[in-house]
């Protein structure tokens, strides 16, 4: 976090000055490993592991905060008889099959909640073709509001005992022989987060790309939820589970998303094949009970807000303008479909693939396949100049000659040069102004698409094609302002607040209507622009308000600052303990400093009537209003593609044998069998080392922001690779010399850094070598400073939840010197893969 | 002195080692880059303090521990630097702190040996000497220095000395309590060998692993003696002259 967030580190600093403890969970010792109270150094790849055993520990020790377990979370809810756990499979769930690699999830549900259909709802090929999992972002899956339950948690089918039994052997034993970490190291963590938890503290858990890139990646973060919510530690202050972003308005960009697979506020894609009209849509995208059951409401204001007037109840207020999904559209699928000619144009905004992406001799590859591409950035980044200096181009796999892609470099404007927000990952929107307008033909990226969109409809005319109304028809008229024409993104913010009947702004999420009466661009987002202001725009000091800071910028939903926050209360809404009270029942109504994200005049009392709907049919104990039960999902009953329970799996590539269970990688996996994506095996001699892949202050992803920048690119100028003292002497690595890291897929060069900081692993009574490699460095970028590009090493192997590649875990061999060039790169590559 | 003595306090206890008052100083003082040399030295580029790095982040890697802390120009006292300057390019400013002016400066650099510490250097292209100005401009206009101003730890405290002293003091003291018991100042003793810097240090272990000089004097602390020293050497030689022709009798 240091390494990444400096300006957000600050405040851990802060806490840490004021006595919390700090450990750092990391296989790199970094900036923050050198400012905390604890470093715990790990293989690349194991963290279920440890998760799972500090689970274990808080279960066989009773250290549950056992209130909060059995009023706020499913731990008593009862599961299907046919279920069969890791534990009886040896690491395989009951439902997988082995032919085409998915799970059948019907097993894995509650017990009476029996499928209806063939094809279950949430679940099934269809949903996991295309990622469905992913539209959870924001909910849970469908499932009974009420299900049988054991209050006893003695019921071996309940989900307390099923957690129990499937972590009994994640313990320090296993962590050590699998993470590397002395028991002695795990014991000092175990107690202090456990110490840290209950009634009266809290401990907080902040992850990033470290725990997501794998392809386990969706259960890193799970293990960490379930982990969480034993302790009791979710929607109280100084708890939860934080994910720090990329890059600034990461969230930003999944609320309004630049996904393939959802709509703005987590709404899911429609599904060609699976999805008629709006009602059946609606039937099957979410249960009628929790917060989603409003979903009607969501989805029509937002249909309303794209086609206004053209949106009426007749006609399914349009619902059949949207795109529809048939599948996997997700980025590595576009590049394949790029290389095999299917996918002919490309936009890459703000991004980098050829450096950014997993394997990038695939992504370039896809590039010098299309017909035309359009790359909007600050920079001319290696992806818009790929055709004349990619690696490739030095093999003579590519020639410059011979690439037909058309390439259209369009200059953008950079966040100084324009108006609008950032979304940062507390889901915090702050709104920021245009200091200056960006120089000659620079423009933000706004004006690219209104612009663009007003050109393609002139174009189109007046035409009655049906085809062409989605277009046609859509509201696309924001003022433009000075002789630029750049659009008003404050009338954008207002869209994306939502107007009533009247045309008045929205105060409210709670005022979206299901009848066609309201519009709204993004339903969580209602509300950030309430009585006609710019409620992102606030910027109140601290000084002048609460802690809790409630006029700073606006929180999504409904200025809400922590998630859930009436499980900091206990049943009977009264808060768990004087120092970390903060929303409760004062005997007519939710209060406290935050915003309750709760009905606020729902009396703890209140328990359902039978076939109620939405929010009627959560009990007024049931503080997690997303779901349809309203609680806490230790056990995930439908919705994830590779089972309901975290389970460690070694990474697609890995030196080492899961010791844990016969089944060695996540079986649901997504691989990309094909030439440019060859593998190394597992456990393969020729690939006896770890590498993870880093981040350093001093750059900015791909580095098209930083290496462009003397004053950035002269304090990290070089590509570079730490490795351990140890590693070193077995290679014969110099310090400031070069080594060559080879996997399947390419080899690079990179300067080696040799330090202590990195240490060899003791595994079982094995050592391995683990490699950290910074990958801010690519061939062009304008930069002062280039390098090869330690994104060409990792494979496309991906989490079937979500699609994100495992670029934070793989093997690799390295030797000492420089790497060959032009054919003779290819010929070591190629032996390497001979074996 | 029409102002406060200002200053920095430096505490690398809660250094992280972003750079940020490497980079916040050269884009506000507009000083040019250093060269895009790898140094493997640990994630340290730059190397020292020079003409064109005013702020330098060291870090140093121990067994288990990597310090990091931020150097600057120390503003001392008794500043040699500004006591050799023939031309008064390098002055006291109102508040108290060591300027060069660039525009006075004639490149003789008398001042870079004189500087007890190895801050002040020349740029290879003008030949000029140059180093922090403590930000002079931006003092001038009531803005702290814009190494101190970026720096999102507070490991870089800007204030009046008196108050940055007593503050350090008592950091160091709750720290001694809380058992760190290496943690020690660097610079603020008035009674050192340069007087007292106006820029000191929370260190965590000696002075010479983070290279800085374990007990600097300014380097002009013997020229008056030097002086009293030859003036007396030139009496006793005239008196002895005197002598010699007081011996002789026409």
């Amino acid at each position: 976090m240091a390494e990444c967030h400096p300006v957000g580190y600050q405040w851990v600093m802060e806490a840490r000055e004021r006595g919390a403890k700090v450990f750092h969970i990391d296989p790199r010792f970094s900036r923050t490993s050198a400012t905390v109270d604890r470093y715990v150094a790990i293989r690349a790849g194991t963290d279920i592991v440890l998760l799972g055993a500090l689970i274990n520990y808080v279960l066989s020790n009773g250290l549950d905060f056992r209130e909060y377990v059995l009023a706020y979370t499913n731990a008593a809810t009862l599961v299907n008889r046919d279920f069969r756990d890791t534990e009886d499979l040896d690491g395989l769930f009951s439902g997988f099959d082995e032919e085409t690699g998915r799970y059948d999830p019907s097993t894995w549900a509650y017990e009476g909640d029996v499928p209806e259909e063939e094809e279950p709802v949430e679940g099934g090929e269809h949903h996991a073709e295309a990622a469905g999992s992913d539209s959870y972002g924001a909910r849970g899956a469908g499932a009974s509001a009420s299900p049988p339950s054991d209050p006893t948690l003695t019921d071996p089918r309940c989900v307390y005992q099923i957690l129990k039994r499937h972590y009994s052997r994640y313990t320090p034993e296993m962590v050590e022989e699998l993470c590397g970490i002395p028991p002695e190291q795990f014991g000092e963590l175990a107690e202090a987060v456990t110490a840290n938890s209950g009634r009266e503290r809290t401990t907080a858990w902040v992850y990033s790309v470290g725990w997501t890139q794998h392809s386990v990646g969706v259960q890193y973060i799970r293990a960490a939820a379930i982990l969480q919510l034993l302790l009791g530690n979710m929607g109280r202050p100084g708890g939860g589970i934080m994910a720090l972003r990329g890059h600034a308005s990461i969230q930003g960009s999944t609320d309004i998303p630049t996904l393939f697979n959802l709509l703005p506020g987590y709404i899911a894609m429609p599904h060609a094949h699976r999805h008629d009209g709006l009602d059946h849509y609606l039937e099957q995208e979410g249960a009628d009970t929790g917060w989603w059951g409003n979903r009607r409401a969501y989805v029509v204001s937002l249909l309303k807000a794209w086609w206004g007037d053209a949106a009426t109840e007749d006609n399914d207020y349009r619902f059949d303008y949207l795109p529809r999904l048939t599948g996997d559209h997700g980025h590595y699928a576009t590049v394949m479909g790029q290389i095999d000619g299917v996918v002919k144009g490309y936009f890459v905004i703000g991004e980098n693939p050829a450096v950014g992406s997993a394997n990038g001799k695939a992504q370039r590859l896809g590039l010098a396949n299309l017909d035309w591409l359009v790359v909007r950035d600050l920079m001319l980044v290696e992806t818009a100049t790929f055709w004349k200096d990619a690696p490739e181009i030095e093999t003579g796999e590519l020639r410059t000659e011979e690439i037909g892609t058309e390439v259209f470099f369009l200059p953008a404007a950079s966040h100084v040069e324009k108006e609008g927000t950032f979304t940062n990952t507390q889901r915090l929107l702050q709104w920021r102004e245009k200091a200056l307008d960006p120089p000659g033909d620079c423009r933000s990226d706004l004006w690219f698409y209104y612009h663009l969109g007003k050109r393609i409809r002139r174009r189109l005319g007046e035409g009655d094609d049906d085809v062409d109304r989605p277009v046609t028809e859509l509201t696309w008229d924001y003022p433009e302002i000075g002789e630029r024409r750049e659009p008003s993104a404050e009338a954008v913010l207002r869209e994306i607040n939502g107007t009533a009947a009247d045309g008045g702004p929205l105060g409210s999420l709670r005022e979206l209507k299901p009848d066609g009466s309201t519009s709204c661009g993004c339903w969580i987002y209602c509300g950030v622009y309430a009585d006609g202001v710019n409620q992102a725009a606030r910027r109140t000091p601290h000084t002048e308000q609460g802690p809790v800071a409630l006029e700073w910028g606006w929180a999504w939903p409904a200025n809400r600052r922590i998630l859930y926050n009436r499980a900091s209360a206990d049943p009977q809404g009264r808060p768990w303990s004087e120092r970390k009270k903060y929303v409760y029942w004062d005997g007519t109504k939710w209060t406290g400093p935050d915003v309750p994200d709760f009905e606020e005049d729902k009396d703890p009392g209140y328990r359902p009537p039978e076939g109620a709907k939405a929010q009627a049919a959560l009990a007024g104990t049931d503080p997690f209003i997303m779901q349809s039960d309203g609680k806490g999902w230790l056990y995930v009953p439908s919705g994830l593609s590779d089972g309901p329970l975290p389970t460690h799996y070694e990474p697609h590539e890995s030196p080492v044998r899961n010791a844990l269970y016969g089944q060695q990688a996540n079986p649901a996996r997504r691989t990309v069998d094909r030439p440019e994506n060859p593998y190394n095996p597992a456990l393969s001699p020729r690939f006896p080392y770890v590498y993870t892949t880093s981040r350093l202050t001093e750059h900015h992803t791909t580095g098209a922001m930083s290496r462009p920048l003397p004053y950035l690119a002269e304090l990290q100028p070089e590509a570079f690779c730490e490795v351990s003292r140890e590693m070193a002497e077995e290679i014969g690595l110099e310090n400031g010399g070069w080594a060559t890291i080879v996997t399947a897929r390419t080899a690079i060069e990179l300067r080696v850094l040799v330090t202590g900081r990195v240490r060899p692993l003791r595994l079982n009574g094995r050592t391995v070598h683990q490699i950290v490699m910074p990958y801010h460095w690519g061939y062009s970028s304008g930069g002062v400073v280039t390098g090869d590009v330690v994104n060409d090493l990792p494979s496309i192997v991906l989490d079937p939840n979500v699609y994100i590649q495992e670029s934070k875990a793989g093997t690799c061999d390295v030797l000492p010197g420089r790497r060959p060039r032009g054919r003779a790169l290819l010929d070591l590559i190629e032996r390497y893969r001979d074996g | 002195m029409a102002e406060q003595r200002m200053g920095f306090f430096t505490d690398t206890t809660v250094c992280i080692g972003c750079k940020a008052c490497e980079v916040a100083c050269k884009e506000w003082n507009d000083v040019p880059d250093d060269g895009f040399v790898f140094r493997a030295t640990s994630y340290d580029n730059t190397g020292a303090l020079g003409a064109s790095t005013w702020r330098h982040v060291a870090f140093v890697e121990q067994d288990g521990r990597w310090l990091m802390m931020s150097d600057v120009c120390k503003h001392c006292t008794h500043a040699a630097c500004l006591d050799v300057c023939p031309t008064g390019a390098l002055f006291r400013t109102e508040f108290d702190t060591v300027v060069v002016q660039s525009d006075v400066c004639n490149g003789c650099g008398y001042c870079v040996p004189a500087c007890p510490y190895g801050v002040i250097d020349r740029r290879e292209d003008d030949g000029r000497a140059w180093k922090c100005t403590l930000c002079y401009d931006r003092l001038r206009g009531g803005m702290e220095p814009a190494c101190a101003k970026a720096c999102p730890t507070k490991s870089i405290q800007f204030g009046p000395l008196d108050e940055l002293r007593e503050r350090a003091r008592d950091r160091v003291e709750r720290l001694h309590a809380e058992g760190v018991t290496e943690a020690r100042l660097y610079g603020e003793d008035p009674d050192n060998g340069v007087g007292g810097t106006g820029a000191f240090f929370l260190l965590l272990d000696e002075p010479e692993t983070y290279g800085l000089p374990p007990d600097p004097v300014v380097t002009t602390r013997d020229l008056p003696a030097m002086w009293r020293w030859a003036g007396g050497a030139a009496l006793a030689l005239a008196a002895g002259v005197a002598v010699c022709f007081a011996g002789r009798k026409p």
